[in-house]
């Protein structure tokens, strides 16, 4: 079996921070990571040159091109194309290598200490016809335009609410795109609203000024954007053809060939969940992350996390908390002593704490919209397993108390997405039926394989195995 | 439902999806290459098609079948590239997928 000290599991920018400073301070490192190139969503490419991506990604693209660079002359081992399909408590990682075209190979490798940096994905939010071909998240485009040129065209609406909503927006527009409508589900005097209540506000002028500064921008380039949206509908038969929505009590219906939502982001805690780490409830980002030391240590010995998959704090954080991990497990694994950790880490401590000031306010005017918690009975909410809204509220008032339950109940969480997709609504579902506050109900158990295997997959991990006694 | 940018210089790469010529470019995902052509369906249950939504891996709603790999279990076309002379077409998941409604 292959070993290394330190194994970083996610190739973001907490990871790629995390296994650059580590593999510079001494720790054997290795870094695995699902996609093809280094840098997760955030710094997603293609690996080819564009003026036009460099124009629209702007600073994005070089920071993030920098922090590769910096990974790749760290002596960090970086494997691509690689899914950790089990973890276990000794530090033994079972993993996936897949070729660019999806045949896996595996490998087991025991490391002393694991990094997750498995970072964010878009928050789930079951609406009417969100399961039709031409719903897709705004991430999603996001990821089709760094990594393959690709820009929205046709009858084109946004949904939902947040920075990355507004980012999208303007990225399709200075494209050369066009959006039909961008319909934002917070009220349109969303910062004073949240100014009131935040008494931390005071840190967060700028990420408003930004905020406001891209509503008068798609409104200058002739972009509808209505206010307060509720009740979102995606319609049409075998694909999508228009897009309903109520704002300001009227009834709105807009023909569209594509629908791009975005509900904020929350962590992924696959990983964190499969090993039995303990979880708390985010109030205000609405969502479970592990709960975390000041370097990023879990509960379960010999696992970190790093980055979002901590809790959302954004890239800048990210990267941050990556350095953070690196040092504790460099002062864990020998080379560096206590003491030192201590004095690196104190400017990164403040750093962090700064990256993250806006946080708060970010929750606050963004909020979850309120159909979010309450989708009406025929929505399905298991995409896999085509499991609906009325289904799962029968089953809690049979009796079924959480999510893993369910699934006994219903099949709901069992297909290949393993409850990623549905867990979260699930989650608000159950609670709703039985009067209880939402942290009450716990996220569904993750057992591996924490990716879903092909047939001839198990037969090579098997047969790995069997090689691995002789 | 997408273009592609005007500066984009990279390679052809042709694939065939059901019958269908694709024109794709290197380094595309499959997922990314059936959309720019307008395939907005990758995947058939019996509630109806579905098409890709998240392209990172989460939603597994791309699931394609591709001739001679991942067995017939399903491949993400989001995390998958495009190779010239690949085969591939809808997956089709047998699931216990109920039509809407039949609840
Ligand atoms: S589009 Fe979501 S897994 Fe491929």
């Amino acid at each position: 079996m292959k070993r290394t000290q330190l194994l970083v599991v996610g190739g973001g920018p907490a990871g790629l921070a995390a296994a650059a400073l580590a593999a510079q301070r001494g720790v054997e490192t290795m870094l695995v990571d699902e996609q093809p190139r280094p840098g997760g969503q955030i710094y997603r490419s293609g690996g080819f040159t564009s003026s036009t991506l460099d124009r629209l990604l702007g600073e994005s693209r070089r920071h993030g091109a920098e922090l590769v660079t910096a990974f790749e002359h760290s002596g960090a081992v970086y494997r691509p194309r690689t899914s950790v399909w089990h973890l276990d408590p000794d530090g033994e990682a079972g993993l996936l290598v897949r070729d660019a075209q999806g045949a896996g190979a595996s490998e087991t490798i025991r490391a002393e200490r694991i990094v997750l940096a498995t970072g964010a994905m878009e928050r789930p939010v079951a609406f009417a016809g969100w399961t039709l071909p031409g719903v897709m998240n705004a991430g999603a485009a996001q990821i089709l335009l760094k990594s393959s040129a690709l820009v929205p065209e046709g009858r084109v609406v946004l949904a939902g609410s947040g920075p990355l909503l507004l980012l999208v927006a303007t990225q399709i527009l200075e494209a050369g795109g066009r959006i039909a409508a961008l319909l934002e589900t917070a009220p349109r005097n969303m910062n004073a609203a949240a100014l009131r209540r935040l008494p931390r506000a005071g840190r967060g002028w700028r990420e408003i000024a930004r905020g406001i500064g891209f509503y008068r921008y798609l409104q200058r380039r002739g972009v509808p954007v209505h206010f307060d949206v509720d009740g979102l509908v995606a319609e049409g038969t075998g694909a999508l053809g228009a897009v309903c929505w109520q704002s300001g009590g009227v009834t709105h219906r807009l023909p569209a060939d594509l629908l791009l939502v975005h509900f904020g982001v929350i962590p992924v805690t696959h990983a964190t969940r499969a090993i039995g780490a303990d979880h708390v409830w985010d109030q205000a980002q609405q969502a479970w992350r592990p709960r975390l030391d000041e370097f990023g240590a879990t509960s379960v010995s010999r696992y970190a996390v790093a980055g979002d998959a901590g809790g959302i704090g954004g890239a800048q954080a990210a990267e941050v908390s990556g350095r953070l991990v690196a040092l504790d497990a460099a002062a864990r694994l020998g080379p560096m002593s206590r003491d030192e950790r201590d004095r690196l880490a104190a400017p990164l401590h403040k750093k962090w704490n700064a990256a993250t000031a806006v946080r708060p306010l970010l929750d606050a005017l963004y909020p979850p919209p309120a159909f979010a918690a309450d989708p009406a009975d025929d929505i399905v909410v298991c995409r896999c397993e085509g499991v609906t809204a009325a289904r799962i509220r029968e089953a809690a008032r049979r009796g079924c108390t959480g999510p893993n339950q369910l699934k006994a109940f219903t099949r709901c969480g069992m297909g290949p997405c393993q409850g990623r997709q549905c867990g979260p609504v699930v989650q608000a579902l159950i609670a709703a039926v039985h009067g209880r506050p939402i942290e009450t109900i716990p996220p569904m158990r993750v057992r591996p394989p924490l990716r879903a295997l092909s047939v001839g997959d198990l037969a090579r991990i098997a047969r790995a195995d069997s090689d691995e006694a002789y | 439902m997408f273009r592609r940018l005007p500066d984009d210089e990279r390679d052809r790469v042709v694939l065939t999806f059901e019958d269908e010529r694709i024109e794709a470019r290197r380094g595309d995902t499959l997922a990314a290459a059936l959309l720019a052509h307008g395939r907005m369906v990758t995947r058939e249950t019996a509630g109806g098609g579905r098409g890709p939504f998240c392209m990172m891996g989460v939603c597994f709603e791309c699931l394609v079948d591709v001739h001679g790999r991942g067995g017939g279990r399903g491949l993400q076309a989001c995390m998958i590239e495009v190779c010239d002379g690949m085969k591939a077409g809808r997956h089709r998941t047998q699931s216990s997928d109920e039509p809407e409604g039949a609840a």
